[in-house]
């Protein structure tokens, strides 16, 4: 019995990505929709602890590709070994993060395949599908949905005929959640010379600086962002201000960030983080479609724009009309007056 | 040294900036509101294509575009910012494409174009921000890839150094031509159009242009070979019309839903001092900060 779903792993110095287990959280959620079991796929360098890592998410099947060659990542060796296990393994569903790991390998293995891939996600469901013109009908697809003309709509992809059905989702979309602290799978080390040849190892990495992400947007309570409308990197130190003095994180709309005005792992949004703080503070952002997506399901939401018609007044709980560079420090001067 | 480049680029309309005009009434895309544009990081793609035509002058830059006729835009304006020359591949049969049926259909037509050093393209199309054309390109031509490029550093001895940005650091990597880069955005953006290059390359023009074509320059055409643009069928490129298009796209689109949010009763405070420690007063007290 094969079809099952498949998750591939993101390791960064022998540690599992969030968005891999937030990947894991949502795939055991549809396996047991489906009825098939949940495995995952490491490749990578010294990967004995990841089986630790990722039982207690419900992995039923643990694939190991252990070889030094395979870390850090390059695309064709990873390519090369998903390509032969899935065509053995026959998945029905193969999930990876939308991350620059993800979108470099997911298109070059469904290629490989030919197999359908959506990009980037927001949100995977089972459910039945009709191809009117064939009269044909495919049970329990999956419902690949993900935004899409620049955010203005929202589009549902499915692959009736090819498998694997694959998708990618970006980090912190969907929730990551331990389903049993002693759940335990069957782990499987393949011998990695038998999937990858020399004529695989064709790029190699030189040089690397990966740092581990010092911005926490997802965990955040309060998050102060700014939009296009802050006008320059300088005047987010405002931002900084405000964030500091409530204990709050900057977070970033995607123009801001495309302007330089913010890092990207800052960006909120359908290309971002999507975030669900207590509450959000948007200052300078015009509220593009794309922006909203990601915080709309914010407890309370103050909006602060200089444009009375700014869309994202219509989603906010408080509009404060008028200029960032008065309004920010008068919040900092009234929080500090008033809180002990 | 000489290098062949390809430059794929693509034509799509400039969702960055859908303004209120864009929206119609009943909320869909008014997608004729919107500008078609050179895709933005396919224009990084071109910038580093021409960054190794000036240190190797003997290079070519070929921009090769699939779309509707007037993607013959994308051709003009690469040839106004240096390029040497490019193909438009267009034809019904191609609609509908996905990401792979795209792929698939770039491939037959740079095998067509013959043999090249180095393919580079944008990282995403801003229509679609799938990233997945330029890696798909590259498996069914059998090369390697480097994507998320930001800095072409160095081509000599047949192999590439890129330097490439990831979401929380940066990698240089090395790899052996031929093989296909993507261009992030944080590269360098494109060089400006050069006014002798517009004066030479303004009629430029494909078959189905010309004849709409005014009279006064059709006299050109002739004398003028370069002004000539290639326009590609799938027939031309012997693409399996099967591959191509809606057939040969696995993924289907089940439904498109319109994005509407849901408006809040939302209380407007002014600047003033007074309205904003209010509301901090009250933030404070409800514990939502503090």
């Amino acid at each position: 019995m094969k079809d099952h779903l498949f998750v591939y792993l993101e390791i960064e110095n022998g540690k599992v990505e969030d968005v891999s287990l937030e990947l894991l959280t949502k795939g055991r959620s549809l396996a047991n929709q489906l009825n098939c079991r949940l495995e995952a796929v490491a490749i990578g360098n010294g990967l004995e602890s990841i089986g630790s890592q990722v039982f207690p998410y419900g992995v039923d099947v643990l694939h190991l590709f252990d070889d030094p060659r395979l870390y850090p990542y390059t695309s064709l060796p990873h390519t090369s070994i998903l390509v032969q296990l899935f065509k053995k393994e026959k998945p029905q569903i193969a999930l990876m993060g939308a991350t620059s790991i993800g979108r470099d390998l997911g298109p070059r293995v469904s290629s490989a395949l030919f197999s359908g891939l959506t990009a980037d996600c927001t949100s995977l469901e089972i459910g039945d599908h009709e191809e009117k013109k064939e009269k044909k009908t495919y049970a329990r697809l999956l419902y690949q949905i993900r935004p899409a003309f620049g955010g203005n709509i929202v589009a549902t992809i499915v692959n009736p005929e090819n498998r694997p059905q694959m998708a990618t989702v970006r980090e912190g979309v969907m929730k990551k959640e331990i389903l049993d602290a002693h759940y335990k799978g069957q782990t499987i080390s393949h011998p990695v010379e038998k999937f990858v040849t020399e004529a695989d190892f064709a790029v190699s990495v030189i040089e690397r600086h990966i740092e581990s992400s010092k911005v926490n947007i997802k965990g955040a309570s309060i998050i102060v962002s700014g939009g296009y409308g802050m006008g320059s990197k300088e005047n987010f130190n405002l931002l900084y201000n405000l964030a500091n003095t409530i204990g709050a994180e900057v977070g970033a709309s995607r123009a801001a960030v495309d302007a330089g005005f913010a890092e990207h792992e800052r960006q909120i949004g359908q290309t971002g983080v999507t975030v669900r703080p207590k509450l959000y503070i948007a200052c300078g952002i015009s509220g593009q479609i794309q922006h909203i997506a990601g915080m709309q399901e914010s407890s309370m939401i103050i909006a602060i724009n200089n444009d009375p018609n700014a869309p994202i007044n219509a989603i906010a709980d408080y509009v404060i009309t008028g200029e960032v560079e008065t309004v920010v420090p008068k919040m900092i001067k009234y929080y500090k007056k008033n809180s002990k | 040294m000489s290098l062949k480049i390809i430059v794929l680029a693509k034509q799509v309309p400039d969702t960055r900036n859908v303004g209120k005009d864009a929206m119609k009434a009943d909320g869909t895309v008014n997608r004729a509101a919107l500008p078609a544009i050179f895709n933005p990081e396919d224009l990084n793609a071109l910038e580093q294509a021409l960054r190794l035509k000036d240190q190797y002058p003997q290079s070519t830059v070929t921009l090769l575009t699939m779309g509707p006729p007037r993607a013959a835009e994308i051709i003009r304006e690469g040839l106004f910012r240096g390029a040497d020359g490019g193909y438009l591949l267009t034809d019904r049969v191609f609609a509908g494409a996905d990401t792979l049926a795209t792929s698939y259909a770039l491939c037959t037509a740079v095998r067509k174009i013959g043999s090249f050093d180095l393919l580079i393209s944008g990282r995403q199309a801003i229509d679609g921000d799938t990233a997945q054309v330029g890696p798909q390109v590259a498996e069914k031509l059998g090369i390697p890839q480097i994507t998320y490029a930001e800095e072409i550093q160095s081509v000599k001895n047949g192999k590439i150094t890129v330097k490439r940005r990831l979401e929380r650091g940066i990698e240089i990597v090395e790899g052996k031509l031929p093989l296909l880069v993507t261009v992030n955005g944080s590269a360098p953006g494109c060089r400006p159009r050069n006014a002798k290059l517009i004066q030479k390359y303004k009629y430029a023009k494909t078959a189905s242009e010309k004849q709409d074509a005014t009279a006064p320059h059709i006299h050109l055409y002739d004398a003028r070979p370069y002004l000539n643009l290639e326009e590609w069928s799938a027939d031309y490129v012997n693409a399996d019309p099967k591959q191509c298009g809606l057939s040969g796209s696995p993924t289907k689109v089940k439904s498109i839903e319109n994005v509407v949010f849901q408006a809040k009763e939302s209380k407007t405070l002014d600047s003033s001092d007074q309205q904003i420690e209010e509301l901090i007063i009250e933030l404070i007290a409800n514990h939502t900060i503090g």
